[in-house]
């Protein structure tokens, strides 16, 4: 049926159809869909906040009862009742740092291996290899951190640090020590492993979905592979990139059942990544039900609210990192 | 087999269908294995099921005070005063010890001798090393070493903890003012290891250290235990004789509320190192018939349970107490 | 091309394919590194649980130690609660995502929720344990397996907001505008063309955080506590896989230690074979329609 106007002039006959409405009168189904989804981000808002009030809520007593000296006190005395969060924040820090510098590269090179190195029959096993160790318990990671890896650790790895690292200027106070197995490095080690696969599935999604248009073109032009990855891909993912990353970090920093069982909770402060240290999750996991004074209780949940502190700084300083590199390379973040 | 299988579940069905209380506690985690098996014994027999969970002994206080468990258990006992204000009333309910372990080259099993004083000044760092004189004097003929000690506690707070802590600070006034007792305390030196499995596993992996475990830890593992010198100067290793002795003589009957750490106890052949966990429940309970139920549940262990719980490494508590115990409980619990 | 400048360009060349063959290298590397971690902690667990992967695993309750047993109402009680969370935590999560990726990209408040997504995403595990059991343990009076659910769903939804966020945000604009300029409304475009565009990258979000809240024990501590017995009411304490691995590993028998052991290589197993199976039913789904 011929709606268009008459080729051979004259008006065009009336229009019998009306035109689909312009976005600006969105209707019910819009504004229900935009309510909706706003009112369950409103949520998350909503739960985080209610969390953090009710953890500042329990460390008050703390906070009331050491002031600002609570946070860069390292005393750790139940019985005395005097408490500081010094020692376990050092240690989160710490461990995280430790975690997310072996696992990023680690992640990156799996998901390049996966995306592009990788025949096609190898990706699938491989993938569902990597995921595997996300699907183990948390709590395995502790078991057999403590069973099996602290042996290892102690028998062959920190005695031989001992003698070929720890000689070195500047960062080998950082591994030298007492070789028992359990300690800071370790704990970063095993929580590496445990973000290792998230980091990953992540990066190998977003890799993978790169318009192959784009990748193409480079290809066309002359890149290697690692030229493609490094120019198209990383770019037009980098958020995506980041946002694993921080998935990473972020379990990395409130991880508890790993840790605790091979941070060795030791409340006292040392360079050494070979000493025990602690972490502020490993320090409430390992002494929140024993906790039999409300000093005590609330310096342990002051300590969760702190690490709700921690993060937001983190995070702070890793997005104005990430805004600085947008505005640098030109491109709106 | 199968037939036990269907056998038990048909009466647990037919007891379930029967109203069958189904019972909560939770608490210290020393006497969560004996608890669990009573009360697999008891629901096979009664139907009833008392499920407890161990989530250490400030757990226990903390949710009964709460009111979100029938009864809570912990290793350190609540003062009468403590007890009043909460409304709550407190009994022992199984005996258990804790032994120091060692891992020196060529010592064996209950070869090593200590006594509360030496053990302290090792824990304290004032003694260094396995030759030195201390330790000599008492263990002579035993192969000791020129190596310094590696102690190692616990890294989570426990009522095992608090139990060892106690003693040292009976046996040595330089530990109390120092440390002090507690669930968690501020250690002079040493390592921890989680839970007494942590613990174990260390003491095995360092060599020259000591460490301090539950009884049922070092039968399990087959640790180096060490004797220690009671209060009446004889060294008594980790028995079920030298458990019972001294649950015999520890205060019981002058004690309100049961309020006592039994370690050091003045016997002649008591083991010093015994501890007992407590038991905490309402006076005027909000929920009367799982409270009524929990001290069915509770009787029928003190008078039936003997022979689960020395299979598991526990010592049931002397009927002298028991009966005292249960003359609290007509008293006290409504 | 002067002789000098191709030798130059030749220099380069060669640069850059060995930057290419030593990441490549790299990449291989990592994999085998990767790959060797997950080979010791499975072995681990095999060999240690291998006494109790029997039958009895599977069809009986968690058993005082010294006895025969399984771990029958773990699973059954852990399963109800991930359900429950997946139920609860997941349209609200993917739900936020969408709202951040198609309404409030550049936002401030977008950024703001983000920044406060990713804050709650990092919290240890027992700190939202702890403030479920202010909300939903202590006001009622006991424990529940409800009281679970609700925790693992809110350790499930920062993952499933973050990753829907990133899915949704990945699908190229043209396709929106396509839908768009067809005369789809917004709530259709979103559902009927982003979803299933982005759907492999949401799939993604939540076998991760399933697999995350599989295994978590100290929330459950605080909230289901556990049961070592069955239960038809989820009202009550609820036996769990991780609270049962928990107590059995630190304890001295090694009965308990077997069953331990096994229960976790199942858990494992679990969250594998779930991903495989949510995996190929999603690609079955795009080769079908």
């Amino acid at each position: 049926m011929s709606i268009a106007s008459d080729e051979f002039g004259g008006p065009a006959p009336p229009r019998r159809f009306k035109s689909p409405a312009p976005e600006r009168s969105s209707g019910a189904g819009d504004t229900i869909f935009k309510g909706l989804t706003g009112a369950m981000a409103a949520l998350v808002l909503i739960v985080m906040g209610g969390a953090a009030l009710a953890m500042l809520w329990g460390g008050l007593l703390a906070f009331k009862t050491f002031g600002l000296r609570f946070l860069w006190s390292s005393d750790w005395d139940a019985v005395a009742h005097k408490f500081g969060a010094f020692v376990p924040i050092y240690g989160t820090l710490v461990t995280s740092a430790i975690a997310i510098v072996m696992a990023v590269p680690i992640s990156f090179g799996i998901a390049i291996f996966l995306t592009e190195l990788a025949p096609k029959w190898l990706r699938g096993p491989v993938g569902t290899a990597i995921e595997l160790l996300a699907a183990v318990p948390s709590i395995i990671y502790g078991m057999w951190g403590l069973f099996v890896f602290v042996p290892f650790v102690a028998t062959y790895l920190e005695p031989w640090m001992n003698d070929h690292v720890g000689t070195l200027p500047i960062i080998g106070p950082l591994f030298s020590g007492p070789p028992i197995g359990i300690g800071m490095l370790t704990a970063g080690t095993i929580l590496a492993i445990m973000i290792l696969p998230f980091i990953t599935a992540v990066m190998r999604d977003v890799f993978g979905a790169v318009p192959a248009e784009l990748k193409e073109s480079a290809v066309a032009l002359g890149s290697t592979t690692w030229e493609v990855i490094s120019h198209v891909s990383l770019p037009y993912t980098r958020s995506a990139v980041v946002g694993a990353i921080f998935l990473g970090l972020g379990r990395s920093l409130g991880e508890t059942m790993a840790v605790t069982f091979v941070l060795g909770n030791a409340h006292d402060f040392s360079l050494s990544l070979f000493m025990p240290g602690n972490s502020i999750a490993a320090a409430i996991a390992n002494e929140f039900t024993e906790a039999d004074s409300p000093l005590y209780v609330s310096s342990l949940i002051a300590l969760g609210f702190l690490l709700f502190v921690v993060t937001f700084i983190v995070l702070a300083l890793a997005k104005l990192m990430l805004l600085r590199l947008g505005r640098m390379e030109g491109a709106k973040t | 087999m199968l037939r036990t299988i269907l056998a038990v579940m048909a009466v647990a069905t037919v007891a379930g269908a029967a109203g069958a209380e189904q019972i909560t506690g939770a608490g210290s985690t020393f006497v969560y294995p004996v608890l669990s098996k009573w009360s697999a014994d008891y629901s096979v027999k009664f139907g009833d099921k008392v499920n407890y969970q161990s989530i250490g002994s400030g757990g226990g206080i903390s949710q009964i005070k709460a009111g979100t468990v029938d009864f809570g258990a912990t290793d350190k006992p609540l003062s009468p005063v403590e007890l009043a204000a909460s409304g709550l009333a407190q009994f022992p309910v199984v005996i258990g010890a804790i032994s120091p372990v060692v891992n020196i080259a060529g010592v064996r099993p209950g070869q090593m001798k200590f006594s509360g004083p030496l053990l302290a000044d090792i824990y304290l760092g004032r003694i260094k090393k396995w030759n030195d004189p201390g330790i000599r004097a008492l263990n002579p003929g035993v192969p000791l070493p020129n190596a310094a000690i590696t102690c190692v506690h616990r890294s989570d707070g426990s009522g095992t903890t608090y139990n060892w802590a106690y003693y040292l600070g009976q046996v040595s006034p330089v530990w109390k003012a120092k440390v002090g007792a507690g669930t968690s305390v501020q250690w002079p030196v040493g390592v921890g290891g989680k839970g007494n499995e942590g613990v174990a596993a260390f003491v095995n992996q360092i060599p020259n250290s000591i460490g301090y475990v539950e009884y049922a830890y070092v039968i399990q593992n087959h640790m180096k235990y060490g004797l220690v010198r009671n209060s009446a100067g004889r060294f008594i290793g980790p028995t079920v004789a030298g458990f019972q002795a001294a649950a015999a003589t520890a205060h019981w009957a002058h004690a309100k509320d049961f309020f006592l750490v039994m370690t050091n106890a003045p016997s002649a052949a008591g083991y010093p190192i015994t501890a007992t966990t407590f038991v905490l429940m309402y006076k005027h309970p909000k929920n009367a018939a799982r409270s009524a139920a929990a001290l069915k549940f509770f009787k029928w262990s003190f008078e039936h349970g003997q022979a689960d719980a020395a299979a598991l490494d526990y010592v049931s508590l002397p009927p002298v107490l028991v009966k005292q115990i249960e003359r609290y409980w007509a008293t006290q619990i409504k | 091309m002067t002789a000098h400048s191709a030798k130059a360009m030749r220099g380069i060349i060669l640069r850059r394919q060995i930057a290419n063959a030593a990441v490549l290298v790299a990449a291989s590397a990592s994999t085998l590194f990767g790959l060797f971690w997950l080979a010791w902690i499975l072995w681990t667990t095999v060999s240690k649980g291998a006494a109790a992967l029997k039958p009895a695993l599977f069809t009986q309750m968690t058993p005082p130690p010294g006895t025969e047993g399984g771990l029958l109402n773990a699973f059954a009680g852990s399963l109800a609660m991930i359900v429950m969370a997946v139920i609860i935590g997941t349209p609200v999560g993917i739900l936020a995502g969408t709202w951040l990726a198609e309404f409030a990209r550049r936002t401030h408040l977008g950024a703001a929720i983000r920044f406060v997504n990713d804050i709650l995403l990092s919290a240890p595990s027992i700190v939202i344990g702890l403030f479920v059991y202010e909300l939903a343990v202590r006001p009622v009076g006991h424990f529940s397996g409800y009281a679970g659910s609700v925790a693992l769903a809110m350790i499930l939804l920062p993952v499933v907001v973050r990753t829907s966020d990133e899915a949704l945000q990945l699908v190229p604009d043209p396709m929106r505008e396509a839908a768009l300029a067809l005369g789809l409304p917004r709530w259709k475009i979103t559902t009927k063309v982003v979803y299933r565009a982005a759907s492999t990258g949401i799939l993604t979000g939540v076998l991760l955080a399933v697999a995350r809240i599989s295994g978590e024990t100290a929330p459950l501590l605080f909230t289901a506590l556990n049961n070592q017995y069955w239960t038809n009411n989820l009202g009550n304490p609820l036996a769990n896989v991780p609270v049962v691995i928990f107590q059995f590993a630190l304890s001295p028998y090694d009965s308990w230690h077997a069953l331990a052991w096994a229960g976790a290589l199942i858990v494992t197993l679990f969250v594998l074979t779930l991903g495989i199976i949510a995996r190929a039913a999603f690609r079955q789904r795009h080769l079908n329609g």
